[in-house]
């Protein structure tokens, strides 16, 4: 140590040309030293840049064209004076809830919606092509109908209406309520019960975990004894080790019966079900990093409001906890940003219905469950695949603005103090 | 000296995944797909690797949708689906000049599932479809006890969910409000613990803990037993096949071998053995 530090002295502070020559190698060496320390120290920041750029581009795409697949081409006869219709619409006729076409325009037909499994009998169920013709033959003659075959299969596109589907915009992703990643021919993507979802559990979450997380951080940082503190510190950090998985399971055969009986309800998977999951999962994060600030407030702050006559519990919260307040918002911020981004326990116990959450006790979905159930077989490149993406930037944004967040929230307090 | 160490044990690593990398590269057999027939397959391959040691087949899971996009890929020679090969996925097929081949290697049924005190002992398509879209929400509805309805799906992406649409719901949608489960353990596990819950699951699948329904296809006909020689039969409504597809099996003589295999009386053993039907 002593030998490398001092060369590295005298060829900063002078520097004649023998100290050099002595140096030189050393110097070389902690040169490179210093360059692998950097590139170490970097590739967090290079990981959430290259993370950001791939969520953002894949993501982006979803807003760049139609919410019908590619090869796909959606025709209505054409006596039909509709051109344009959105997804949810499309829904709306394929499911029977819009029942006439004058419900949309003033053209008075009944809707026929047809897709080619309707015309499969009495052939291979692979051979598209039969059944397409027999489609188009169908949607030429009916004035009502309306159906969707391969681009490739329509031959003669001037002798039907061709109706578009507009781009998905980034307002109905975010504020649509329905969820249909893969109906055909056009996919309802609307993640408004997602974000809501999200935002319950982790209300729920932080509203059970701050207060039992707090008392513990008092608890172990001015009451506990060295013995009682051994005790319960390691117990505590347990909870962070134990693997997400697991948890959900607890959950799902523990509290969800529980929360079934004890409230009554259909079912007990819920957002509740999952915030108590949750609120386990982040109180290690938020005692530890408290405890930290309570243990960082300096001394002479509790001996002088004890001199006054304060007792412990109110040179605690009077004193010791407002001086501390920076710190701890930070760890409670942190447990908000966990909470946001777990998914695999979330997924297990709340049930993850796609419906706006009536309140705490339904069953909801987040939106790292969403990712988590579906990425597996979504066709790479496909819609639904870039709408999963897009999600994934949603989160992004979320946990990043909770980090902006808790930076401005430790800046401000540090200052005061 | 812990420096030796490490590197001895990089170099050991590394040899080791030469080793593997070269034993996949020659006659190795790859097939890929759905998670329901993931065990039929493996336990084919199991028996198809004693008869012919010389080769390997290397079965893995992840649905029948990643089958199929490795299939179009290249990256695998067979794809294991529990639905039909989309319209769309043919497409991209038929461009990178790919003509998919449906083989049907086994007979499966699904089974709708309630809580074991649920007085219903079956139902009809009708009443399934009414009740998966929301329309019925208590089970009063349907001379049942006064209990709301529960409904568990399965994620989207699964093929059992793909196979229930089409053959229950048609093209209406699933209601909102369906709980969505990761995997068939979950559907039951949470059917078994919600009175008014009701779920769909594979026939292999039923337990104690849940009561499989019998089916009617429409009001006033029979309702039926989700039992193996209704399946198969064909009389139970809610069959459905289960395929291997392979892009083109005329040139690759290992795939032909693997499908004689297969619709031998030996291969179609093992699928009865698993707990599906066989085809022939």
């Amino acid at each position: 140590m002593i030998t490398k530090a001092k060369p590295m002295q005298h060829s900063r502070d002078n520097e004649s040309k023998p100290f050099q020559k002595v140096g030189g190698l050393t110097r070389i060496r902690e040169r490179i030293i210093e360059a692998v320390l950097f590139l170490s120290a970097s590739t967090a920041v290079f990981v959430i840049f290259a993370m950001a750029f791939y969520l953002f581009s894949e993501g982006g795409k979803l807003f760049t064209h139609s919410p019908v697949d590619e090869y796909i081409e959606i025709i209505a006869n054409k006596s039909n004076p509709v051109e344009v219709l959105t997804p949810l619409e499309i829904g709306d006729l394929q499911s029977g809830k819009i029942r006439n076409w004058n419900t949309l325009s003033d053209f008075d037909a009944p809707v026929h919606f047809v897709n080619t499994r309707d015309f499969m009998e009495g052939t291979s169920p692979d051979n598209e092509e039969v059944h397409s013709r027999r489609l188009l033959d169908f949607v030429k003659a009916t004035p009502g109908a309306i159906g969707y075959v391969f681009k490739d299969f329509l031959e003669r596109p001037e002798d039907f209406r061709i109706i578009k589907v507009p781009t998905t915009d980034p307002g109905t992703f975010l504020l649509g309520s329905q969820w249909y990643p893969t109906v055909e021919p056009a996919q309802i993507l609307g993640i408004l019960s997602m974000i809501l979802g999200t935002l319950y559990v982790t209300i729920g979450a932080i509203v059970l975990a701050v207060p039992i997380s707090l008392g513990s951080a008092i608890y172990l940082s001015e009451f506990a004894g060295s013995r009682m503190r051994s005790i319960i510190k390691p117990v505590i950090e347990i909870l962070a080790g134990i693997p997400s998985v697991v948890y959900g399971f607890f959950g799902l055969v523990v509290i969800v019966p529980f929360l079934q009986d004890l409230f009554n309800l259909d079912s007990g998977q819920s957002g509740l079900a999952g915030s108590i999951i949750l609120a386990l999962m982040i109180v290690p994060t938020i005692v530890s990093i408290s405890e930290d600030a309570l243990k960082a407030v300096p001394k002479t702050l509790r001996e002088a409001s004890l001199a006054l006559g304060a007792t412990k519990w109110q040179t605690s919260y009077k004193v010791v906890v407002p001086a501390a307040i920076s710190g701890i918002s930070t760890g409670v911020l942190l447990g908000v940003g966990r909470a946001i981004g777990e998914t695999m326990a979330v997924l297990m116990v709340t049930g993850n219905a796609a419906v706006i959450p009536e309140g705490i006790l339904s069953s909801l979905r987040t939106l790292t469950a969403t990712i988590a159930a579906e990425l597996g077989e979504a066709p790479q490149g496909g819609i639904h695949f870039e709408a999963l993406f897009a999600i994934g930037a949603v989160l992004f944004l979320f946990t990043l603005s909770i980090n902006i967040i808790a930076d401005l929230i430790s800046k401000k307090y540090e200052v005061k103090l | 000296m812990s420096f030796c160490s490490i590197r001895n044990a990089t170099i050991v690593l590394a040899l080791c995944i030469l080793l593997f990398a070269c034993v996949d590269g020659e006659e190795a057999l790859t097939i890929k797909g759905s998670d329901t027939v993931l065990p039929l397959a493996q336990k084919l391959a199991e028996v198809y690797m004693k008869k012919h040691p010389e080769r390997i087949v290397v079965v893995t899971g992840g649905g029948s949708g990643v089958g199929v996009a490795a299939l179009i890929e290249r990256n695998t020679k067979v794809a294991n689906t529990s639905r039909l090969i989309k319209k769309t996925e043919s497409a991209l097929a038929q461009r990178r000049g790919i003509q998919p081949v449906r083989h049907v290697i086994a007979r499966d049924g699904i089974t709708v599932v309630v809580h074991p005190e649920n007085p219903i002992d079956g139902l009809t398509l009708d009443e399934l479809k009414a009740l998966f879209s929301g329309r019925i929400r208590n089970w009063k509805e349907l001379g049942g006890e006064d209990e709301n309805v529960v409904l568990y799906s399965r994620e989207v992406s699964s093929g059992t969910y793909a196979f229930f649409k089409d053959a229950v719901l048609g093209k209406t949608n699933f209601a909102q409000a369906a709980n969505l489960m990761p995997g068939t353990g979950s559907v039951v596990q949470s059917v078994s613990q919600t009175r008014g819950g009701i779920g769909y699951i594979g026939v292999a699948y039923l337990n104690d803990k849940v009561k499989g329904l019998n089916v009617a296809k429409q009001a006033g006909s029979e309702y039926i037993e989700p039992r193996s020689e209704h399946i198969e039969s064909g009389i139970y409504p809610l069959g459905r096949e289960l395929f291997q597809y392979s892009g083109g099996i005329e040139r690759d003589s290992l795939v032909r071998d693997w499908f004689e295999f297969v619709y031998s009386d030996e291969g179609q053993r093992i699928v009865r053995q698993i707990g599906y039907i066989p085809v022939r």
